[in-house]
C-alpha cells in the first residue's frame, strides 16, 4: 500500500538583540548561570516588561523576506503553564495577532522542481529558562539567563511531503534567517530548534491522519533521520490495525528511535489571555517601508544577479548563495579577480572542503578572500600552474605569509625559461626512446606521457604549454 | 455548558491551587453561578465591535535594544529558599 507523509514544522530562533525580549539583560550565549537574570526576568513582583524595539524589526525583517502579511496591529497574550524555569507562570507570546501573517518560502527539490511551502504565521514570544535535573541535593538546579530571551516561531502549513523536503525547507528558512542576520540560528547551540508534526495517510485520501509531534530535534541530521523514524512507526502501527495517539514525543538521537513524553494527567490547557502589562502594537506603512529599506539581497535575489551578471551556472550560483559569507567571500574574489568561473570553482571545491576538513566558517579560515585572489591572479599570470596553484593552497593554510613570499620560499614559480626546459625535454626524449618513436608512427597519444615525465621531472614547476610546444616540435 | 465536580478538580490542578474535598462542592457551586454570568453576558449582541484588548487608547511604547541590567546573581540568589553553585533550587521536577 502507498502512504504520503504530512508534515509541518514548528521553528523556533532565538533573535540575535542585545538585550531580552521586555528587559534590559544581556543574553550573551554560555554565561554563568544566572550572571544575565534580572528582577523582571526572575518574575519579582512589580516589575513590568518593556519591549524591544529591535524584536520587532526583526520579526517584520523576516515577514517581508518570506512575503508575508505583515499585521499592522499584533497583541501579545498570556499562556499559562507551571514549569520552575518559568517564573511568572506563564509565557508571553501571540496567539490571535501574530506580527507576522501568512506568507512562504520556496524549496528547490532533488528533480530540479520548485515547490512552494506555505507559512501560516510567525509570532513573537519569550524563551523559558533550563532546568538541570542532575542531583543538586536531591533538588532540580534553575538557571534563567535564557528566561527572556527573544524567539521568533515560525509555523509552516503541512505542505511537507518527505523527510529530505522538511529538511530543504528548514536550509532555506536557516539560509535566509542568516541573510537578514536576526539570529545565529545554530541548532547544535539551541539558537534554531526544531519541532515536527507528522502524519501518515493513504495516497489519494484527504483527510490528514492522527499527528504527533517530535521535540528535541536538534540537528539537520537528525530532522531527517527522527520523520523516516517516526514515518515508518506509524505505518507499521497503522497496518497492524492499531491507532496513532495524538501525541507529543521525543527524539533520542543515541538510540535513533522517538517515545513518548511522560503524558500528564490533564492534557495542557494554556487558558491564553490577552497580556495586561503590555498594549497592542501598532505600526504602520511608513514603519514597514522603512524595514524593507533595510533588507540585504536575500539568497534567491543573489543566485539570479551571479548567473546574469558573473556568469555562472545555476548549480555553482546555488551551491554559492546558500551561505551569505560564503557568497560574499566568492564576490569579492571575483571582483579582485575578474575570473568569476575560477573563483566560483576555488570557493565551491578547495575552501568548502577545507571548511569541512576543519569545520569552520569561512570567516575562521586562515585564507581571506585577498589571500585567495592573489594566488588566482598567480595563476592566470603565469606565475604558478593550477597544480602547483593547489599546493600553494595547502602551505596557505598553516602560513600566513603572503602568497608571493610562499611561491617564492618554496621555490614553486613555473619555470618558462626557455634554456631550462629546453634541456629538460632532451633529457626525457633521451630517456624514453621506445615512446618517441610510437610518437614518430602517428601514436599522437603518447604525448602525454612526455610531457607528464617533464613535469614530474621538474616536480610540477615547468610551464606545460610551453613543454608541449617544445617536445613536438623536436619529434618532429 | 454545565461544570461537575471533576471540572473544578482540574482547573484548581492546572492553577495549581490546593482544594479540599469539603471545598469542591462550594466551589462548584461559586464557579457554575460565574458561568451562568458569563452565559448571560455573551447573550449580547457584539457584532461589529471590535474586541478591546486593553482599556487604554494608547500603543506599546518601544524600548531601544540596550543592556542596562548588571550582573545581581548573589543578591538575587540570596533571596531564595535554596542557591547553590549559582543556580537557584527547586523541588525535583521530572517531567
Amino acid at each position: 500500500m502507498a502512504w504520503e507523509t504530512v508534515i509541518g514544522l514548528e521553528v523556533h530562533v532565538q533573535l540575535s538583540t542585545k538585550s531580552k525580549l521586555f528587559s534590559g539583560s544581556d543574553i550573551k550565549f554560555g554565561a554563568e548561570p544566572n550572571t544575565q537574570a534580572n528582577i523582571f526576568d526572575l518574575a519579582l513582583p512589580g516589575t513590568l516588561p518593556v519591549f524591544n524595539e529591535s524584536v520587532l524589526k526583526m520579526a517584520v525583517k523576516f515577514g517581508l523576506a518570506i512575503n508575508a502579511k505583515i499585521n499592522k496591529k499584533s497583541v501579545f497574550d498570556r499562556k499559562n503553564y507551571f514549569y520552575p524555569d518559568l517564573p511568572k507562570g506563564y509565557q508571553v507570546s501571540q496567539l490571535d495577532h501574530p506580527t507576522v501573517g501568512p506568507g512562504s518560502l520556496k524549496i528547490k527539490l532533488d528533480n530540479g522542481a520548485e515547490k512552494k511551502i506555505n507559512i501560516n504565521r510567525a509570532h513573537i514570544e519569550e524563551d523559558a529558562g533550563k532546568s538541570l535535573h542532575e542531583d543538586y541535593q536531591g533538588m532540580s538546579g534553575i538557571d534563567l539567563n535564557r528566561a527572556g530571551t527573544p524567539l521568533l516561531e515560525i509555523v509552516s502549513e503541512p505542505d511537507l511531503r518527505s523527510a529530505e523536503e522538511a529538511v530543504l525547507f528548514l536550509k532555506k528558512l536557516h539560509s535566509v534567517i542568516r541573510y537578514l542576520d536576526i539570529s545565529d540560528a545554530i541548532m547544535a547551540e539551541g539558537s534554531m530548534r526544531c519541532d515536527a508534526n507528522i502524519s501518515v495517510r493513504k495516497v489519494g485520501e484527504i483527510e490528514l491522519g492522527t499527528r504527533t509531534e517530535i521535540k528535541n530535534i536538534n540537528s539537520f541530521r537528525f530532522v531527517e533521520r527522527a520523520i523516516n523514524h517516526e514515518v515508518r512507526r506509524q505505518i507499521e502501527l497503522i497496518e497492524d490495525g492499531a491507532d496513532i495517539a495524538q501525541e507529543t514525543r521525543l527524539y533520542d538521537s543515541e538510540l535513533d528511535e522517538t517515545r513518548p513524553m511522560r503524558s500528564k494527567e490533564i492534557a495542557n490547557d494554556y487558558r491564553y489571555f490577552p497580556e495586561p502589562d503590555l498594549l497592542p502594537i501598532i505600526i504602520d506603512d511608513t514603519y514597514i517601508d522603512a524595514v524593507r529599506d533595510e533588507l540585504p539581497e536575500l539568497p534567491e535575489e543573489k543566485k539570479q544577479r551571479f548567473i546574469s551578471q558573473l556568469k555562472l551556472n545555476e548549480y555553482d550560483a546555488g551551491v554559492l548563495v546558500t551561505n551569505r559569507e560564503i557568497a560574499d567571500f566568492f564576490e569579492e574574489i571575483a571582483i579582485a579577480t575578474q575570473d568569476s568561473k575560477a573563483a566560483a570553482n576555488w570557493v565551491s571545491q578547495d575552501m568548502m572542503a577545507l571548511l569541512n576538513k576543519n569545520n569552520c566558517t569561512i570567516l575562521e579560515t586562515p585564507i581571506s578572500a585577498e589571500r585567495l585572489s592573489s594566488l588566482i591572479m598567480r595563476i592566470k599570470d603565469g606565475t604558478i600552474s593550477g597544480k602547483i596553484a593547489k599546493r600553494v593552497f595547502e602551505f596557505m593554510v598553516s602560513d600566513s605569509s603572503s602568497v608571493d613570499s610562499i611561491i617564492k620560499e618554496k621555490g614553486l614559480e613555473q619555470v618558462s625559461d626557455t634554456n631550462v626546459i629546453d634541456q629538460l625535454v632532451d633529457d626525457v626524449i633521451a630517456k624514453n626512446q621506445s615512446q618517441v618513436e610510437q610518437y614518430r608512427a602517428g601514436k599522437e597519444q603518447v604525448i602525454g606521457f612526455l610531457v607528464g615525465q617533464c613535469m614530474q621531472q621538474s616536480k610540477g614547476k615547468a610551464n606545460p604549454s610551453q613543454v608541449n610546444a617544445l617536445l613536438r616540435e623536436k619529434m618532429r | 455548558m454545565a461544570l461537575d465536580e471533576k471540572n473544578i478538580k482540574d482547573i484548581a490542578h492546572l492553577a495549581r491551587l490546593k482544594i479540599e474535598e469539603n471545598e469542591v462542592a462550594e466551589s462548584l457551586a461559586d464557579f457554575s453561578s460565574i458561568l451562568s454570568m458569563i452565559n448571560e453576558m455573551q447573550t449580547v449582541n457584539t457584532e461589529n465591535i471590535v474586541p478591546l484588548s486593553n482599556p487604554h487608547e494608547q500603543t506599546q511604547k518601544l524600548r531601544k535594544d540596550v543592556v542596562t541590567e548588571s550582573n545581581d546573581r548573589e543578591k538575587l540568589l540570596n533571596l531564595a529558599p535554596r542557591a547553590t553553585d549559582g543556580l537557584f533550587l527547586v523541588p525535583r521536577v521530572i517531567d
